[in-house]
């Protein structure tokens, strides 16, 4: 089933378009890798994915057009990870992955067993158990995206936009929330996921969308969208390619000038 | 640390004492059985009258309008996410003093009683109208606080302005001291005009608390959890216009309540921005009340203005809170 699908999605600021005639599908069970050099326009692409800003083309979830999906419901379906850490108030790790819950309980209602059940497990999987009590404020960088990364698997959404989730991760807890994705998308979830280490993409990711300018460069496995051809082309570097048991290694190792 | 759920029923006593004490303490000086008494009863004409007419429209004007800005302020720092916000950011205040001043200086006031609160209510209408106007229906925190800058800074001019051209100094001084804030010598007629207005607008202050909840985490998550920002908006905005600018009408520009209690709250509901609303609410009419009765033994034959006494206790309390702020982050 098409979870997301884009259809000539086109976001414009002022005359000249930052996403530009893209279209893609994502269905579930995928875990898809967004990746493209600064500015390409991937933030801009989620954000028209969830209506946050105005866009042309059209963009269905579910199959169901998103101008007829109210908010609420919205929510229920998409879960929307941004790439500012913005927590406003010393709240605990706790309450603040509870906030995940919000599309799925009635205004003033107490969190109910199942969102309590969903928080314990979203407090597993981002690994955060450990500081539920501390003010979320008080967290290290990693420990805060990994903090919002639990509040987004609160909302228990079929499917996940994460912007840059694994920025200012140590290894271990990149590599962790890498399987994370990948452990929802064994679920039959699904999830867009954009990234810049091209190895954990490679790895990680059962398909990439290659953006450039805001317009689709590539899109495909992994081994084909990370070809030389095409990363030069894309990001002006030149890379290492190798591969292990686990899947293909991508180290960019040069600048290529024109 | 206070268990989360005596919080509201002890600030509810609180709120209730003084309301009790603003009703019984007066320069009549009658003891608060009689006073009871006449009130309820009737007996004792005079006192009865006190009562009826004085003191009990004085107490409900401090527990509604101290509700109004301590509940404003706790909704306008969880709308912009920012803990220097108070109902005079937005303007709200500001312009509806300039309304009342308008009121005085054309001489409607001396004309007609209830032309000033209502060019104030006016005033206050018209700031938040332009502020949005300004800042846009759909415009981030950061635009609606240059906007409520903007037109606050205007609306203090144009009082200036008024103040400086006043034809004579009794003229510029009734002003003055109608800016400083106060609840003496309000009647029935204030608490009919205001009250409407400061229910209709905390009402819709209360309907934030989930959207200030999202909203902890940014507009862009907030609006990913389904919460529509526009509504937020306007329910913070008019819930503020309506509840303060009706406060602002009756009883002249009270500062600090708004600023300060949802500060002092704060930690005690867990930085929760929602269950900081009635908490606020609660707390707003404490201070007032308060303040008001403070105002009333400390020097009962000097007039003391409420607004100065809010600020006279506030800043200190504010001074301590950045002390220990700076101590914690250092």
């Amino acid at each position: 089933m098409s979870l997301l699908a884009l259809d000539r999605l086109t976001v414009r600021r002022g005359p000249c378009p930052v996403v530009d005639d893209v279209s893609f599908t994502i269905r579930a069970g995928e875990v898809v890798g967004l990746i493209g050099p600064n500015g390409a326009g991937k933030t801009t692409l989620m954000r028209a994915c969830l209506g946050l800003i105005p866009a042309e083309g059209r963009v269905a979830i579910t199959g169901r057009p998103l101008a007829e999906l109210a908010p609420a419901e919205r929510a229920r379906i998409v879960a929307y990870l941004p790439q500012e850490r913005e927590i406003a108030w010393p709240i605990t790790v706790e309450a603040l992955v509870a906030l995940g819950r919000h599309p799925h309980r009635r205004p003033g209602a107490r969190l109910s067993a199942a969102d309590r059940a969903a928080v314990e497990t979203a407090l597993e999987m981002a690994e955060v158990s450990a500081f539920r009590t501390r003010p979320a404020t008080e967290l290290s960088g990693g420990e805060r995206a990994r903090v919002l990364m639990a509040r987004a698997l609160a909302q228990e959404a079929p499917l996940l936009l994460a912007d840059e989730p694994v920025a200012g991760l140590d290894p271990a807890h990149a590599l962790d929330l890498m399987e994370t994705l990948g452990h929802l998308g064994a679920e039959g979830k699904a999830v867009l996921v954009s990234l810049h280490d091209l190895t954990l993409a490679a790895r990680h990711c059962t398909r990439l969308v290659l953006l450039r300018a805001g317009r689709l460069l590539a899109e495909g496995p992994p081994e084909a969208v990370l070809s030389p051809a095409t990363l030069a082309a894309a990001y002006g570097v030149s890379a290492f390619h190798a591969a292990d048991a686990r899947g293909p290694i991508v180290v960019p190792t040069g600048r290529i000038r024109p | 640390m206070t268990p989360q759920r005596l919080v509201l029923p002890l600030l509810g006593a609180v709120t209730l004492a003084l309301f009790a004490a603003s009703l019984l303490l007066g320069p009549a000086g009658a003891p608060a059985g009689r006073s009871l008494a006449a009130l309820l009863t009737g007996d004792n004409p005079a006192l009865a009258l006190v009562m009826r007419e004085i003191r009990l429209p004085r107490a409900l004007l401090g527990l509604g309008i101290g509700a109004a800005l301590g509940l404003a302020g706790a909704a306008l720092q969880g709308y912009l996410r920012n803990p220097l916000a108070e109902p005079g950011l937005l303007g709200v205040s500001a312009a509806a003093a300039l309304g009342a001043v308008l009121a005085f200086y054309t001489g409607l006031a001396a004309l007609l009683p209830l032309a000033l609160p209502l060019m104030a209510l006016g005033g206050a209408f018209a700031a938040t109208l332009l502020v949005v106007g300004l800042a846009g229906v759909a415009g981030g925190a950061l635009t609606l606080i240059l906007a409520g800058v903007a037109v606050s800074s205007l609306a203090g001019a144009l009082t200036s302005l008024v103040l400086n051209l006043s034809p004579n100094p009794f003229a510029a001084s009734e002003i003055m001291f109608w800016l400083l804030g106060s609840l003496a010598d309000r009647s029935w007629m204030h608490v009919a005009l205001a009250g409407p207005f400061i229910l209709a607008g905390m009402g819709l202050l209360l309907l934030l608390a989930r959207d200030l909840e999202a909203l902890t985490l940014g507009e862009d998550a907030a609006r990913s959890l389904g919460i529509p920002l526009g509504r937020t908006r306007a329910l913070a905005l008019g819930g503020t216009a309506a509840a303060v600018g009706a406060g602002v009408a009756v009883a002249g520009a009270i500062g600090f309540v708004g600023l300060v209690v949802p500060h002092l709250l704060r930690p005690v509901v867990g930085h929760s921005p929602s269950r900081l609303l009635p908490a606020a609410a609660l707390g707003g009419a404490s201070f007032l009340l308060a303040a008001d009765v403070a105002a009333r033994l400390i020097a009962p034959e000097r007039d003391l203005k409420l607004g100065v006494l809010t600020a006279l206790v506030g800043a200190p309390f504010f001074l301590r809170l950045v002390w220990t702020t700076r101590r914690r982050l250092a």
